[in-house]
């Protein structure tokens, strides 16, 4: 007898639909699954068996074949065990399932018949959504966080001796969703701990006010990393829609365990990283740090060590706000609108040209910091030169805290929000928009001044201006003002020696 | 392309030369650094005595063989010109060095490089790894002296001759690149657009024939070159043992003036040009001190104050005189609202005062407050 189930795979961080045929006829005792199953389909056959059998259903001695449709799109994870057990239930007739069709089922089985976590049940719901689903089966651990998805029923599922009881109507409460968590976690590391750098603390403020890239340059030790795992606490507070982003990801990605992780998230990958790491691949496609670090900031600690065509694949994503990855089975696109925070050694040996201690050839530092300005130069705003923190400063009053920044951040925001448009900032202007903003006359006369005399490129030109915007923005002026101009001219990233 | 000056004979010495570049590397090892002046003294016949004696005759043969037309191609395919010792306009500066090349060859213009009396030329020379400060002030000292006519002599070289010959160019004066290979290369390679620069608006020359690579006895010997050609050399920052240094005693032995540009004394970079004060050396400070020095106090003074600064910048300037190099130093020395420094440290560099680096730290000029 034939019963079919329906079911989803995980592609990148989106679900796509799959039906699942169970037939079961006469002949030699096997169970086969076709339809570009991978290893962990495959693997179904066994736990399904056993799932069933300890749970004190019969396994079918006859013919067994489940087919993945469409048989094209290939399969991955063991998120349709559970599917599978459904169908196998129903086509061997030890279950009567009426109105089977508007279920849908996502989950992995314990060889005691246990529904077990999967990833991306977030991703998952929502499909379901869109493909019409009535109800979604779901393991009992993912239900909040598949309630998240709205506009689908979902039935949390702890063993597989449920379903005969779940076919008859029986229904426990609907979970409750997950709550997003908008706002950093209380405890989260705060800017307070930042003593001193009065300088580096106003260029935080400005790359978060502005969503500008930031370069860190100075020696080990002097609060780089510091300073940028503070700047998620910082930024503006998220919106539902970008916290539900967010949760996204981070469901597809299996970090979800312990509830959504509160606020921005922060990446900080390791220099070794591969490009595929970076910004996602592999077969099937799987999101990099970029799209994990999506509406939150991505740091590059020592920048000139990453590998260049690891920088160079980072260009387009960072620019496009989203990474397209092709493969033969097609296009995906992952999310990644993150802030970009970079960090760098002056010299391959750290301490910097003007320490007498510093043994680096003169070639090393030249190809060191060449690295620097090549390195997704056009694509990095502000510079800011870090240097050890003095004793008095180490041992000073503790700074303002992320709380205080951040709501001048957000008023900052607001009022670039209110000029551009819903989600945008200055750091995203286009040409135009740069060229429309209001200057005084002192301030403009700086601008030509410089551009004249230091043949500033048009580049650099358009970035002193975004850069004199946000701190404008920063000041609450409608005008950029003299003062402005002058600080965003030293803050920009300079282009060469 | 203008024709030789060279006498076929001060030519063939030039490739007999590169012919013996293994030779002389050989030879010139162990004391590389003042053997290869003292070598290149001796005429054609006893330095392939000494340095390849079995076949070094083969090699004076081969270039005895050699005619004017085939030179004279050589270089034209090279767009290269040369002068030679016998010529009425060959640098009087090398006219009396005894170890001075018979030959120049170069590229760009050389009429700057005829008739270039030692006093209208200075030679800034100094660390291929210089610091910040170091390359500041080469930049600065080349770009007022250029200013004030006279040309600027360095060897194209990481570091502080890189400065020096940008100072110039920056100043729209004329300079000098003495390169240690042939003069249609550049060494380093990295500083291709520089060599090109140099050589359309002034000139390259070198003792080696186009073509040649660099040796390591090839820098002594250019940097005998460079000190010869000028009144003055200047070591701006120089290691304890460098290059810069046998320049400088060069320098000193040719007697020529000799200046150094005091460093901290705990500045590993500086210790070059601190011993050379030490041991009598000229004091330069700026670009001043060093006319000062070649054509006497007061002969031609330099303008150079910068526009006048109100209380605030001049608080922010004298917290950089006093050691701060970046924005954060500054507001930590001086109390500054949050952004104050940045912006009091861009209207200093808009005025000159300042340079900031590509790191993002700042530097002082040696404009002086008006």
């Amino acid at each position: 007898m034939l019963a079919t189930a329906r079911t989803f795979t995980l592609d990148g961080i989106s679900a796509r639909p799959v039906r699942v045929e169970v037939d079961v006829h006469r002949g030699l005792p096997g169970f086969a699954i076709v339809g570009l199953p991978d290893a962990a389909v495959r693997e179904a056959r066994e736990r399904v068996r056993a799932a069933l059998v300890n749970c004190g259903f019969q396994f079918p001695l006859s013919r067994v074949v489940v087919n993945l449709a469409p048989a094209s799109l290939r399969k991955a994870g063991p998120g349709m065990d559970l599917a599978i057990a459904a169908a196998l239930l129903c086509a061997s007739e030890q279950l009567e399932w009426e109105g089977m069709e508007r279920f849908a089922f996502a989950g992995e089985l314990a060889l005691d018949g246990q529904v077990r976590p999967i990833y991306g049940a977030l991703a998952i719901a929502e499909a379901a959504r869109e493909d019409g689903v009535g109800s979604i089966v779901v393991p009992a651990e993912n239900g909040p966080e598949a309630a998240l998805a709205g506009g689908v029923e979902v039935v949390p599922l702890g063993s597989v001796a449920e379903l005969p009881a779940l076919a008859v109507g029986a229904r426990g409460p609907e979970p409750m969703p997950l709550r997003l968590r908008p706002d950093p976690a209380p405890g989260a590391p705060d800017l307070a701990d930042l003593r001193g750098q009065p300088h580096l603390r106003h260029a935080l403020e400005v790359a978060a006010a502005g969503g500008h890239s930031l370069l860190m340059v100075g020696p080990p030790g002097a609060g780089k990393s510091l300073a940028a795992s503070r700047l998620p606490s910082i930024l503006p507070p998220l919106s539902e829609t970008e916290a539900l982003e967010v949760a996204r990801v981070a469901s597809a990605t299996g970090r979800l365990g312990g509830g959504l992780p509160a606020g921005r998230p922060f990446r900080a990958p390791h220099h070794t990283i591969s490009a595929a790491g970076l910004i996602g691949g592999g077969t099937p496609p799987r999101p990099g740090e970029i799209t994990l670090a999506h509406r939150g900031v991505l740091f590059l600690d020592e920048l000139c060590e990453f590998r260049r065509e690891v920088l160079e694949a980072l260009r387009a994503p960072l620019e496009a706000g989203e990474v397209s990855i092709v493969r033969a089975s097609g296009r995906r696109r992952l999310p990644c609108r993150f802030m970009l925070v970079a960090a760098s050694n002056p010299c391959p040996c750290g301490r910097g040209e003007e320490d007498p201690d510093c043994t680096c050839l003169a070639s090393s530092v030249q190809r060191y910091q060449g690295k620097l300005s090549g390195a997704l130069a056009d694509r990095i705003d502000l510079l800011a030169a870090v240097a050890q923190p003095s004793a008095e400063e180490i041992g000073g009053a503790s700074g303002e805290s992320s709380a205080t920044v951040r709501e001048r951040v957000r008023a900052a925001r607001e009022r670039q929000e209110a000029r551009l448009g819903h989600g945008r900032c200055n750091a995203e202007m286009t040409a135009a928009e740069v060229r429309g903003c209001e200057l005084d006359p002192a301030a403009a006369a700086l601008l030509a001044d410089l551009y004249e005399r230091r043949r500033l490129s048009g580049r650099a030109h358009d970035r002193a201006l975004r850069l004199a915007r946000t701190v404008a923005d920063l000041a609450g002026a409608a005008r950029i003002g003299e003062g402005e101009m002058a600080q965003a001219l030293q803050l920009r990233r300079r282009d060469r020696a | 392309m203008p024709e030789s000056r060279a006498c076929v004979e001060c030519l063939r010495r030039s490739w007999l030369l590169s012919l013996l570049g293994p030779y002389l590397e050989k030879t010139a090892t162990g004391a590389v650094g003042r053997r290869s002046p003292e070598l290149l003294r001796l005429r054609n016949e006893d330095l392939v005595e000494v340095v390849a004696p079995s076949a070094g005759k083969e090699m004076i043969r081969r270039v005895g063989a050699l005619g004017e037309g085939w030179f004279a191609e050589r270089l034209d395919e090279a767009e290269c010109w040369a002068i030679c010792r016998h010529d009425d306009r060959f640098p009087p500066g090398l006219r009396d060095a005894a170890d001075a090349p018979w030959a120049l060859l170069g590229r760009g213009d050389p009429a700057l490089v005829e008739a270039i009396e030692p006093t209208a030329a200075i030679t800034v020379v100094g660390s291929r790894r210089a610091t910040s400060y170091g390359r500041e002030v080469a930049r600065d000292l080349a770009r007022e002296l250029a200013t004030a006519g006279l040309v600027v002599v360095s060897g194209l070289a990481f570091g502080i001759d890189a400065c020096a010959h940008r100072g110039a160019l920056d100043a729209g004066g004329k300079t000098i690149a003495v390169l240690g290979c042939g003069p249609d290369t550049s060494y380093p390679a990295a500083h291709r657009a520089l060599w090109r620069k140099i050589a359309e608006t002034g000139a390259v020359i070198s003792e080696l024939p186009p073509g040649s690579t660099p040796w390591r006895w090839s820098f002594p010997a250019r940097n005998r070159v460079m000190a010869a050609l000028a009144g003055m050399t200047v070591v701006v920052e120089a290691a304890a043992k460098s290059g810069s240094l046998i320049t400088a005693d060069l320098a000193a032995e040719l007697g020529r003036d000799l200046g150094a540009v005091p460093g901290p004394v705990a500045s590993r970079a500086s210790a070059g040009p601190n011993e050379l004060l030490a041991g009598g050396a000229c004091v330069v400070r700026d670009a001043q001190d060093v006319l000062d020095a070649m054509l006497g106090a007061g002969a031609r003074p330099l303008q150079r104050t910068g526009p006048p600064l109100d209380p605030g910048l001049a608080k922010v300037l004298a917290a950089v005189e006093a050691g701060a190099t970046n924005a954060d130093a500054v507001a930590t020395a001086i109390d500054l609202p949050p952004g104050g420094a940045a912006a009091a440290l861009a209207r200093l560099e808009l005025l000159g005062y300042l340079s900031t680096t590509p790191i993002g730290t700042v530097t002082r000029t040696l404009l002086a407050a008006g």
